[in-house]
């Protein structure tokens, strides 16, 4: 047995405890120790990541690397951790994202002058050692072949993220900026405990089905293969309740149309970097958990419902694109435009083909690395100039050139220009799709317009045209932030020129979700292959 | 035979009364707490004044540590499994649920005394350290004889004893195996628990208003119980737990004297509901509750953490044995209405507390909400259910007692500031406190890691199993209710400005620390690593009859 997977969860985890329990005081060395260590910490974790990766052998078993320890006998609980192509690529992403958001974010958690004397002194260790819990949980929750595990962690993950968005805003906010950002967390906190307690119901059902049937496990594996070889049978109105409890809480999570109107408020409110970690890492757990868990779990329950969850997923891509070109806030545009494209990633899980899955897959990791390139790129404007309001900008280009050629990168990688890591998974999820839908398709199709539009517009407004009077003497970006983003940008062209790698690792684990849902691609309808010795 | 049951087939004949036959290291727990409240009250009258206060404590702790080693060295020589009995002529019975919450609530009573003893929060009178009760009970409130004693720095000391012979009834009653035995420990807990609600130094007469209705409502309630009692008597000819569940299976023998009564079931349906109308008000049920926020905001807040915990503890017990010994055979009669019940105190308790704009009524009307989800197990019926109520109760005393161990810290000039308002900011001022306060919200609100998802995991996955799909679903939601108000206080802690002239938080000695760090292990531990304590409730959950 390994224990590879285990350190890689355990090392930001005591790292955020080691963190928190750093030597309080507001003095600029403290808090420089106290980055550092956090920083440390997450690129140690990259580094365990990147092992994960590097032993993880494409063409193996499902769930490579596999721990297990007994946690909770009296209810069938083992901590299992396991890792297959698709959890691998986004342990990765995750790895990688979260020294970035601490870069970007290191002035974020500085106490300001003016915030009064009851700052608690030990608000930067609170800020990185929250990051690092997030981080964490997370890295537990892609990892975990336990249902329990599993639901234990994406419900517990919610504590130190509500205190990161509640906690910490960017200072851009108006005068009652406490009070809208201590909304936007509860907010957030509500709409996913809701979603987790449904959850935890179906949690509880599965267990006492699966009990009933002498298979009294949470383990996954043990619990696919036994439905897969019919030997756990749910009868399907159960299998339908249960996995209606499980998709709404990775709904809400993602979060899909109409469940989403906490993200608007959750990265509006919050700093880019915590906005970053919201989209581009924990909503990831609800798109991840709805291939691993109700497509491996309920396999009819979930052809029975993919048509209603297509559509949903199709009215999520156009309003998310609409209500976004209308957006005042820039990082409530990005919000939407993140909605936009969760629609697409759960339209490529529930296309049920192997392109709209791998598709989805990938999109998920492009969607982070672009995203977090667009909003940190954006925090980075928005901290120059103190306002979110996309009206306070013009002209950035002619002061801050690299500023504005990264935001623009940013960009174009959201509408998908080929060449941009995002074009390969949104070109393989409208594929999918349109092989079992077409109509869904084309019509997903127009949230690519759409998204030129919204990302164009943006652009626009803030970076081209005369030189406003506030944006005079902006500083184009400095060191750290270059650190930031470079990474980022660099990663988008050479995934949008050579995807194989990660489309090597995601695609086993892909087909055996297909597999289990007893689904197979659509045979091709090709006119030219089908006369094709007529012509001849 | 039952002495009762024999009694009443004799006649009078009997030429001698037999000595009834008792095993007194079985039931060594309890002698040993009431001895202990005998020994209290003979100090209470000889001591000199100035020594009272440290050597009851010193009693108490002894007393209470003592009938605590005495419950795990009866476990340890398997009266909790494989040599559990009937003890005392039948009357009362040794065995693992019993000793399982014997030591729940002896625990909880020593951290509860170390809270009672806490003298640094209240500022001295002339040198001398007081405490949170009244300088002399039976002063006037704002009399010149309760000037006089306040300034003389009197204290209560008889709390001490009170809360022993209280303990003492507590431990009895989940181990009591006849209504009589169950009824007289009913009243041994209560009528204590009546006097120390109204012993609080401050706000005096809400003090006592709490205590007069708890009073009331809760003669009524052993009125209810008792009454069920003689009915059940009418209907079976015994009061013995074991021998009524017979005659509901129709298996014993008929008593020629009560033949007319006997098999009336009306008798028993209405018996049986008068019982669990009495028990409900204990734990607080809805629509038996309405007493909780009152008796909880006005009692001294050392002893509502005290009621909080150990009354519900002992109560569910009484409530487990007396359904699941007496009652297994008319599960498909008191079920459906459990199932209202629960449902009811679930969603009442949750809706109701999101109101709230005071701290111990919140965690009045949160006891409330709880005492519907661990309602839910006991709905169960069968071992995995009592398990989980036991594991449930265990989990839910310690975080209960911490919270009101935290909100006896938050004081202002008048006392301890429980209004809402007064906790803004609170996390800002003392991140650490304000972190524990909010560990305990969170295993209130049942989050992952924490004991109380443990406890209410276990409670949901036995009524799923035993059938109970819809009160799981009921029980979700209301959590996500309950979970709303809980995080309006933490909300209110950590992101709201605070005020300029709020609440100081006091530093407390070692002994309020304890109570609290020891909620705080408990907490964590039983969510982190719960296996040990499961696999004990589970051992645990087998009922003698």
């Amino acid at each position: 047995m390994s224990y590879l997977l285990s350190a890689t969860c355990a090392v930001p985890a005591v790292g955020a405890v080691v963190t928190a329990a750093l030597p309080a005081g507001t003095g600029e060395a403290r808090r420089r120790t106290t980055k550092a260590v956090a920083l440390a910490v997450s690129v140690a974790t990259l580094g365990l990541a990147a092992a994960v990766a590097a032993s993880f052998e494409p063409g193996g078993a499902r769930y490579q690397l596999t721990e297990s320890y007994s946690w909770i006998r009296s209810f069938g609980i083992d901590f299992a951790l396991g890792a297959d192509g698709i959890g691998t690529a986004l342990v990765l992403l995750t790895a990688v994202l979260v020294p970035l958001v601490m870069l970007a974010g290191w002035h974020d958690a500085d106490p300001a002058a003016a915030e009064g004397s009851f700052e608690s002194k030990r608000r930067t260790q609170g800020f990185f050692a929250l990051i690092l819990a997030v981080e964490a949980m997370v890295l537990v929750s892609f990892l975990a072949t336990d249902v329990f595990v599993f639901y234990v962690f994406f419900e517990a993950m919610l504590i130190p993220m509500y205190f990161l968005i509640g906690g910490f805003g960017d200072r851009a906010g108006g005068p009652d900026a406490a009070r809208q950002r201590s909304y936007a967390a509860v907010k957030f906190l509500l709409y996913n405990l809701l979603g987790g307690l449904v959850m935890l119901a179906a949690v509880i059902g599965l267990y006492v089905v699966a009990a009933d049937q002498g298979q009294a496990t949470f383990g996954l594996p043990a619990l696919t293969d036994a439905i897969s070889s019919g030997k756990l049978v749910i009868d399907p109105t159960a299998q339908r309740a249960l996995f209606l409890g499980f998709f709404f809480a990775f709904a809400v999570k993602a979060p899909m149309w109409p469940l989403h109107t906490w993200l608007p408020n959750a990265m509006g409110e919050s700093t880019a970097g915590t906005a970053v970690l919201i989209t581009a890492v924990v909503d990831k757990v609800g798109t991840f958990a709805m291939l691993r868990f109700c497509l491996g779990l309920f396999p009819d329950a979930s052809k029975t419902f993919a048509p209603a969850i297509l559509v949903l997923s199709l009215i999520g891509i156009v309003y998310g694109a609409l209500v976004a070109i209308g957006q005042k806030d820039i990082k409530r545009l990005v919000a939407y435009a993140s909605i936009s494209h969760f629609g697409f990633i759960i339209m490529g899980i529930f296309a049920m083909t192997s392109q709209g899955q791998s598709g989805a897959t990938l999109y998920m990791v492009n969607h982070g690395i672009s995203t977090a390139a667009w909003m940190l790129v954006a925090g980075f404007l928005i901290s120059r100039r103190g306002s979110r309001l996309i009206a306070d900008y013009g002209g950035v280009q002619k002061v801050a050139p690299v500023l504005a050629g990264t935001f623009l990168i940013g960009g174009l990688a959201t509408l998908s220009l080929p060449g941009l890591a995002p074009f390969v998974s949104e070109f393989l999820v409208l594929v999918g799709t349109f092989t079992r839908y077409p109509v869904i398709g084309v019509i997903a199709t127009f949230g690519i317009v759409l998204a030129a539009l919204y990302a164009l517009m943006l652009y626009q407004r803030t970076m081209t045209g005369p030189v406003k009077e506030s944006v005079t003497g902006m500083p184009d970006l400095k060191a750290r932030e270059l650190a930031v983003v470079a990474p980022l940008v660099a990663l988008t062209l050479l995934l949008g020129v050579y995807p194989q790698p990660l489309t090597r690792m995601v695609n086993p684990a892909v087909d055996d979700t297909l597999s289990q849902v007893h689904r197979t691609d659509p045979a091709p309808v090709h006119p030219v292959a089908a006369n094709g010795g007529e012509q001849k | 035979m039952s002495p009762i049951h024999a009694l009443a087939a004799a006649g009078g004949n009997s030429p001698s009364i037999p000595a009834p036959h008792v095993e007194y290291g079985q039931l060594s727990p309890m002698l040993v707490v009431f001895g202990a409240a005998l020994v209290g009250i003979l100090a209470e009258a000889f001591l000199p004044r100035r020594l009272r206060a440290a050597t009851q404590l010193g009693i108490s702790l002894a007393g209470l540590v003592g009938g605590f080693v005495a419950v795990v060295v009866l476990a340890a020589q398997g009266h909790a499994t494989t040599r559990a009995g009937l003890l005392a002529m039948g009357s009362v019975a040794i065995d693992g649920p019993a000793l399982f919450l014997q030591g729940v609530i002896l625990l909880t009573a020593v951290l509860a005394v170390l809270t009672y003893a806490e003298g640094r929060l209240e500022p001295r009178i002339n040198g001398h350290r007081i405490d949170a009760f009244a300088a002399q009970a039976a002063a006037v409130p704002g009399g010149e004889q309760e000037r006089t004693a306040t300034r003389e720095g009197l204290r209560t000391t008889e709390i001490y004893p009170l809360t022993l012979f209280a303990v003492g009834g507590m431990l009895l009653f989940p181990a009591s195996n006849d209504l009589l035995t169950m009824f007289v420990a009913l009243e041994v807990l209560s009528l204590p628990l009546y006097l120390m609600c109204a012993l609080a130094r401050r706000r005096r007469l809400l003090s006592q208003e709490a205590a007069v209705k708890y009073f009331l409502l809760g003669a009524f309630a052993s009125a209810f119980f008792l009454f069920g009692t003689a009915l059940l008597y009418g209907y079976a000819g015994t009061v013995r737990l074991g021998e009524i569940a017979d005659v509901v299976a129709g298996t014993a023998p008929v008593t020629p004297a009560l033949a007319v009564t006997t098999q009336n079931d009306a008798l028993l349906l209405i018996g049986l509901a008068m019982l669990a109308v009495g028990l409900l008000f204990k734990v607080g049920a809805v629509p038996f509750h309405s007493w909780t926020p009152d008796v909880y905001q006005g009692a001294p807040t050392p002893v509502s953490g005290f009621m909080a915990a150990a009354t519900k503890t002992a109560a569910f017990g009484a409530m487990l044995r007396l359904f699941y010994v007496a009652f297994p055979g008319l599960r498909w009669d008191w079920r459906p209405v459990m199932w209202g019940v629960a449902i009811l105190t679930m969603v009442v308790g949750s809706i109701l507390a999101v109101t709230q704009q005071d701290v111990k009524r919140l965690l009045a009307y949160s006891s409330v909400a709880h005492a519907g989800f661990i309602l839910t197990g006991l709905i169960a019926t069968d071992r995995r259910g009592v398990a989980a109520v036991l594991f449930y109760l265990l989990a839910y005393s310690f975080v209960t007692l911490g919270a009101f161990a935290v909100v006896t810290l938050v004081r202002d000039s008048k006392g301890e500031a429980t209004h809402l308002s007064n906790w803004a900011g609170l996390g800002r001022r003392s991140p650490l406190l304000a972190a524990v306060f909010a560990l305990f919200l969170l295993a209130f609100a049942g989050i992952p890691l924490t004991s109380g998802f443990t406890g209410k995991f276990a409670v949901f996955q036995a009524a799923a199993g035993g059938g109970a799909t819809p009160l799981v679903i009921v029980g979700v939601l209301s959590s996500a209710i309950a979970a709303f108000f809980y995080i309006r206080v933490i909300v209110l802690m950590f992101f709201s400005d605070p005020q300029p002239a709020g609440p100081a938080v006091a530093v407390p000695s070692a002994l309020t620390a304890t109570t609290i760090a020891f909620g705080v292990l408990v907490t964590l531990g039983l969510g982190l690593l719960p296996q040990y304590f499961l696999d004990l409730a589970s051992k645990a959950s087998l009922f003698i009859r």
